[in-house]
């Protein structure tokens, strides 16, 4: 894991400084609302429905034990005692105080660890896929790349004040678990002659406007990212609109000119910075990568594991096949039943880390389907890590399954959403509680959303739930047939919304007609692929006025 | 009267900005004597005037304005006024890379508008070495603290060309 050096320890400790100015000229009055909102957006502040909201950044998703002790402790001590992980490896904190964000960022830098633009209209954090260098289909670990990434959108002044948001994700395996489709810039690392580089995705997003990126370059090699980047942020800050917001991300620029004519302006652009000092040297990777080795594995033989039914259970759903023999990857569920999605208390966070220390060397990784994994995990030590992961809330075995869905805090929390996310996600969990049937169920990515703003990714579940407001009233509707990974799609929209306690059974019907329709071993996306959105439709809609007939109902009325 | 920050201390503007009224247009407004910034559609009308008659000339760019299009004029300005309108607008930002790396601008580059403190560290990096402050602000608490806040930087920009990776020991 990337560790600073004393010029990186400076920067943060410089950042705690900066900031804490900018909180005692706001509190003086010499800072006006507007004029400090971008400021403590740039730290991950927002000023949300019942107090601040706090973005702690984990750079593509690695952290040490020693963070996540910091981020319990600092979870205690300055709000109530949890947090949150969201899709974008970030920790939210609730309910902070803003004059305490200055000590929480001090606190936080003492383990090298920041909230720079987890939030704002900059480049985010860089995030990546969470079995990075120990994923069995990785083709070049992409971590070295994300810190070099990390450090050149850290205060890059170009592009502190672009026309919107702008989320970069890097991926190195074969499957393609970053969403780099979705992003507004997605890189996917690929081999082609020997040559290492990148397939460049621009302006995918979901969000009010949902768009799957386009490749704007085939091949760049990797020593030409950051000019790349750099070329491709500057036609965006130039051109990308700033008179509507909705219409600023880079979505629309790609969308309005056309992926060849923005891929045009952007190598014409990129003609000039091509070849200059931002060319990454072969030593500055080295130096990079050097922190990103291979921890001590032993030689060990595949173990055999106990038999006892829960366990084997949790082991099919928590853990991933891992390249090196004799370890697997562990993934620590933040998906109990009834406990919000992503949900982690600082206890919780003390026992993964004491888990990490013990199991998995020091190390841990955050999913961007808000779960913790111990990446390098000896099979012999799988039953103790479960039984302590058990007795914690930490090992339901539901990983891929219906009830460990990605859900946003929603209207509980988010002053942007326009209905709840997490108690239609904890209804869906109760309703779904019994094991042997979710585990019949098989894969299934239910994705909730509190808004259009999507940050649930409901677009790309399996089954999607969007929260929308009607005349004050909280309604979802829901998609079906969204996907990540290399065959990213966004999912198709069934109909007219429902209300809040019809979803458990709407989610039950659609799940009745699968299990009716499935051949074999088929995956509910498979079947859904094969025989169409109707025979959901009509299910989910049968016996209910809708569409024209529910007009028509109207006129006779 | 917004305070000028130049070199990172407090100076007297000597230059003023050419305002259109709404009756003028670049054709036919008249030209006033002394050091003036003139905006880029008057520049581009009144070039040969201006040139004839100015001793010192001053460009003032928009946002949406492209520098490309005066690209080889720089030779003329002792000045270019990149106008902020909000101090959220990031595009000048850009125009300030361009001038200074690509165009190889020697000039004094200013940043008017909406001018904060808070900006400033981000904008000496792109290349603006003089800063019209926004009315009311603390021009010397600015002076202090508004350029100094980083010790070092990650990337290449127009004040430190080479990246970090090519200086770190």
């Amino acid at each position: 894991m990337y560790k600073y050096d004393a010029i990186d320890r400076q920067l943060i400790n410089e950042r705690v400084e900066q900031f804490r100015d900018q909180v005692s000229r706001w509190q003086a009055g010499e800072l006006a609302d507007d004029e400090f909102r971008p400021l403590r957006l740039q730290n991950g502040l927002y000023i949300q429905r019942h107090a601040p909201m706090f973005r702690i950044a984990v750079p593509y998703g690695m952290l040490n034990a020693a963070q996540l002790r910091r981020m319990a402790h600092v979870a205690r001590k300055y709000d109530h005692g949890y947090g949150h992980f969201t899709t974008r490896h970030n920790l939210q904190l609730n309910w902070p105080k803003i004059e305490d964000v200055p000590d929480i960022l001090a606190e936080l830098a003492e383990v090298e660890m920041h909230a720079i633009q987890t939030s704002g209209n900059c480049l985010r954090n860089i995030t990546t896929d969470q079995f990075a260098g120990v994923a069995a289909d990785e083709i070049i670990d992409p971590r070295p790349l994300a810190e070099i990434l990390r450090q050149w959108t850290t205060f890059h002044p170009e592009f502190a004040f672009l026309p919107r948001k702008f989320k970069i994700a890097i991926s190195g395996t074969e499957q393609d678990r970053a969403v780099t489709w979705f992003h507004d810039i997605g890189l996917h690392l690929k081999v082609v002659d020997g040559q290492v580089g990148f397939t460049v995705i621009v302006g995918g997003g979901l969000g009010r406007t949902p768009i799957r990126g386009e490749v704007v370059r085939d091949f760049l090699p990797w020593q030409d990212i950051l000019t790349y980047c750099e070329a491709i942020l500057r036609v965006y800050n130039r051109a990308g609109r700033r008179d509507n917001a909705y219409k600023a991300r880079i979505k629309i620029l790609v969308q309005a000119l056309g992926v060849d004519a923005f891929a045009k302006l952007v190598e014409e652009e990129w003609a000039h910075g091509k070849g200059g000092p931002a060319t990454i040297t072969q030593a500055e990777y080295d130096r990079i990568a050097a922190h990103f080795t291979a921890p001590a594995y032993e030689s060990l033989g595949e173990t055999a594991l106990p038999e006892e039914k829960a366990f084997r259970r949790w082991v099919d759903r928590c853990t991933q096949p891992h390249k090196v023999a004799g370890y697997t990857a562990v993934t620590l569920s933040l998906k109990a039943h009834g406990v919000a999605p992503g949900d982690i208390t600082s206890e919780q966070m003390e026992v993964v880390a004491d888990l990490a220390d013990r199991y998995s060397f020091g190390e841990l990784r955050i999913s961007h389907e808000q779960n913790i994994i111990l990446a390098d995990v000896k099979q012999a030590d799988l039953y103790a890590v479960w039984q302590i992961a058990k007795e914690n809330g930490l090992a339901t075995p539901n990983i891929g399954l219906l009830t460990s869905m990605i859900c946003c805090p929603g209207g509980d929390f988010c002053d942007l959403a326009n209905a709840k996310s997490i108690p239609i996600a904890t209804a869906i969990q109760a309703r779904f509680d019994n094991l042997d049937y979710l585990f019949d169920i098989g894969e299934i990515d239910l994705n909730i959303s509190g808004c259009m703003n999507a940050c649930g990714h409901h677009h790309v579940g399996h089954i999607g739930v969007l929260g929308v407001d009607k005349n004050n009233d909280e309604f979802y509707q829901v998609t079906l047939g969204g996907r990540q990974g290399n065959q990213a799609k966004l999912g198709k929209v069934i109909g007219p919304s429902f209300a809040a306690n019809e979803m458990p059974d709407v989610v039950e019907k659609i799940i009745k007609v699968y299990l009716e329709q499935r051949s074999d071993e088929e995956r509910f996306l498979d079947t859904f692929d094969r025989i169409g959105i109707d025979p959901f439709k009509n299910r989910v809609y049968e016996g209910r006025a809708h569409g024209k007939a529910k007009a028509a109902d109207k006129e006779t009325a | 009267m917004a305070q000028l920050i130049k070199d990172k201390t407090i100076a007297v503007d000597t230059w003023k900005t050419l305002e259109l009224a709404e009756s003028e247009t670049p054709e036919t407004v008249a030209l006033p004597a002394g050091d003036i910034i003139f905006p880029l559609p008057v520049w581009q009308a009144r070039k040969t005037e201006i040139i004839s008659t100015c001793k010192r000339i001053g460009l003032l760019i928009q946002p949406d304005e492209r520098v490309e299009d005066v690209a080889g004029d720089l030779e003329y300005f002792i000045v270019i006024a990149v106008n902020f309108p909000k101090f959220v607008d990031g595009r000048g930002y850009s125009t300030a890379s361009l001038l200074r790396q690509r165009y190889a601008y020697q000039g004094e580059l200013r940043a008017v508008g909406d001018v904060l403190h808070d900006q400033l560290f981000f904008m000496q990096r792109v290349g603006f070495d003089s800063y019209a402050l926004k009315d009311g602000k603390n021009a010397a608490h600015a002076v202090n603290k508004g350029f100094s806040s980083f010790g070092d930087v990650y990337q290449a920009s127009t004040s430190q060309p080479q990246p970090l990776f090519r200086r770190r020991s």
